[in-house]
């Protein structure tokens, strides 16, 4: 087995118009390793959450070679954690039983991991509550809580902090950071801020519209944990924004940054 | 700029009496929200019995409120009204649990279903808006006077409420959930036990609230049209013997009962729903 965990090869994906053909995305090369956190950035109409569906199971209408640990993906299953924009929680469940969902809480493996999980996302104190009285950031940790209770192979995430503030978002980048350094779980991030993608990432893969294709993957060499007001931060922050200047769109949502 | 706890009190100081006096104030909004829907009753009530007292009013058309009283002690006393709802109440239990049972069972086929959309569905809208009173003489002619054709008058009305609603609920389901259960592999009973029932609760609730009412209208109807028990029964044979005041008695027990059983539904609601957050209406909780 090849260290990657993650691996897209001359991936296509075409939707069906009225107006004929659309190519959302257009000869995808992707390799992901096991245990990196690789961050997926481009202007809205890239492709990027449609990729993020292929890798999570949820579009299988797609050409080409998308496989995880060796298998290819034919559909959604929990070795494949996805986060959504919203935190996708189901509202007549408790915290502590959303995260449990389809897993029974009276089983005592289950309740000691949804207990530690708890911990893990600082939700100690509202296990007994009702998502209505949780706060955005709150909600998006018990959805991620949920889905690292099934040990995912990689986790998915799909713009999951663009909801909230800009302190919450911060916070929560930290939260992540904590959790991917602790579970070592391979991390698959969509973004639509350039702050975002440079801090968390350890690759940011830049991708760009009509059709959807990547335009380049930059290495983000620095340790963590990363300072966002440092040089070097600000030097590949500006790399980044060159490769997009380079492309033909430059209609990146720079207001959406800290 | 003055520390914050100062300038609160400056605020409220400016705008507001004490905190006890608000607190009190507070209590008494709170009680007149409670009691606020016995007000037009009981004015209503006052000026009926004083237009009775001073005779203004035929009795024959319309007894005074403290006459229909007496009567309904008397008819309590006697237990002539308790054997009477007894077996109205019967009958309404069965005909509610037969229908809304046949009701909520081919909600969840259709709802889960298309094929059972398409072969059940355009039928039975057929029949929804058929009236009480067009089919009951047909019932009569099939199945006698007996309970039989009272029951199937009850359980056809409230069929409808909780089939509608049922199949509603279901297919209201938010597919956002839907993806995040398949994603964490549900099985096709999870997704029904865990996703698709509890999502439309809401909806299957209010079925049976509204087939709980149409029960009772069906009740009446049944009971009405050929009876020898039953309030139904009670109310039509004062009228034929002019008895105004039994057949206030019938209407009232009629109003009270359904609003009894339309508030256990509402309790039921308000414990199973505890995790809804929705517009409670203005001045709510």
């Amino acid at each position: 087995m090849s260290e990657h965990s993650l691996v897209i090869e001359h991936l296509n994906r075409t939707f069906a118009s009225p107006a004929g053909p659309v190519h959302a995305l257009s000869n995808i090369q992707l390799k992901v390793k096991q245990g990196e956190f690789v961050t997926l950035i481009g202007p809205s109409g890239c492709g990027k959450s449609t990729l993020l569906k292929i890798v999570g199971g949820l579009d299988t209408g797609y050409e080409g070679k998308a496989e995880l640990n060796g298998r290819p993906i034919t559909g959604p299953g929990i070795e494949k954690g996805v986060i959504f924009q919203e935190p996708r929680l189901f509202p007549w469940l408790t915290v502590e039983k959303n995260i449990a969902a389809n897993l029974s809480l009276k089983n005592p493996a289950v309740r000691r991991r949804v207990d530690e999980l708890i911990e893990l996302v600082r939700l100690k104190g509202f296990e007994k509550a009702y998502p209505r009285e949780l706060s955005g950031g709150m909600a998006q940790r018990v959805a991620i809580a949920r889905a690292l209770l099934r040990s995912p192979d990689v986790l998915l995430l799909d713009e999951p902090f663009g909801a909230l503030d800009a302190f919450t978002r911060a916070h929560m980048q930290e939260v992540l950071l904590d959790i991917w350094q602790n579970n070592k779980t391979t991390m698959l991030f969509v973004t639509h801020d350039l702050d975002e993608a440079v801090f968390l990432g350890e690759k940011v893969v830049i991708m760009n519209p009509r059709p959807g294709h990547i335009r380049e993957i930059l290495p983000i060499d620095l340790p963590f944990p990363r300072s966002r007001t440092g040089a070097s931060f600000q030097e590949l922050r500006r790399l980044v924004l060159q490769a997009f200047e380079k492309g033909e769109e430059p209609a990146l949502d720079l207001g959406a940054g800290i | 700029m003055f520390p914050a706890s100062t300038r609160n009190k400056t605020l409220q100081g400016g705008l507001h009496s004490s905190p006890q006096i608000r607190k009190a104030r507070q209590r008494s909004v709170r009680l007149t929200n409670r009691w606020i829907g016995l007000l037009l009753p009981l004015t209503l009530l006052v000026v009926w019995q004083a237009a009775g007292s001073a005779e203004l009013l035929n009795p024959i058309l319309l007894p005074a409120p403290f006459d229909i009283w007496e009567e309904f002690r008397a008819m309590l006393l006697s237990g002539e009204l308790l054997s009477n709802l007894g077996i109205s109440t019967w009958r309404v239990l069965f005909g509610f649990l037969m229908g809304g049972g046949l009701g909520l069972a081919a909600g969840l086929w259709v709802g889960f279903s298309h094929k059972a959309e398409r072969l059940l569905n355009p039928s039975l809208q057929m029949l929804r808006t058929l009236p009480h009173l067009a089919i009951a003489p047909l019932f009569i002619l099939w199945f006698g006077f007996g309970e039989e054709s009272k029951l199937l008058l009850i359980a056809k009305g409230s069929f409808f409420p909780l089939y509608i609603n049922t199949f509603l609920g279901i297919r209201s389901v938010d597919n956002k959930l839907f993806d995040v259960a398949r994603v964490l592999e549900f099985s096709r009973m999870q997704m029904i036990m865990k996703l698709i029932l509890p999502a439309s609760l809401p909806n299957i609730l209010l079925g049976t609230r509204l087939s709980l009412g149409v029960a009772w209208i069906g009740l009446v109807v049944a009971e009405m049209m050929g009876s020898t028990s039953g309030i139904g029964f009670m109310i039509n044979d004062a009228r034929s013997m002019s008895l105004t005041t039994v057949m206030f008695v019938g209407i009232v027990v009629f109003a009270i009962v359904g609003k009894l059983s339309d508030s256990l539904v509402l309790l039921v609601e308000r414990r199973l729903l505890r995790w809804r957050d929705s517009f409670q209406g203005e001045g709510g909780q």
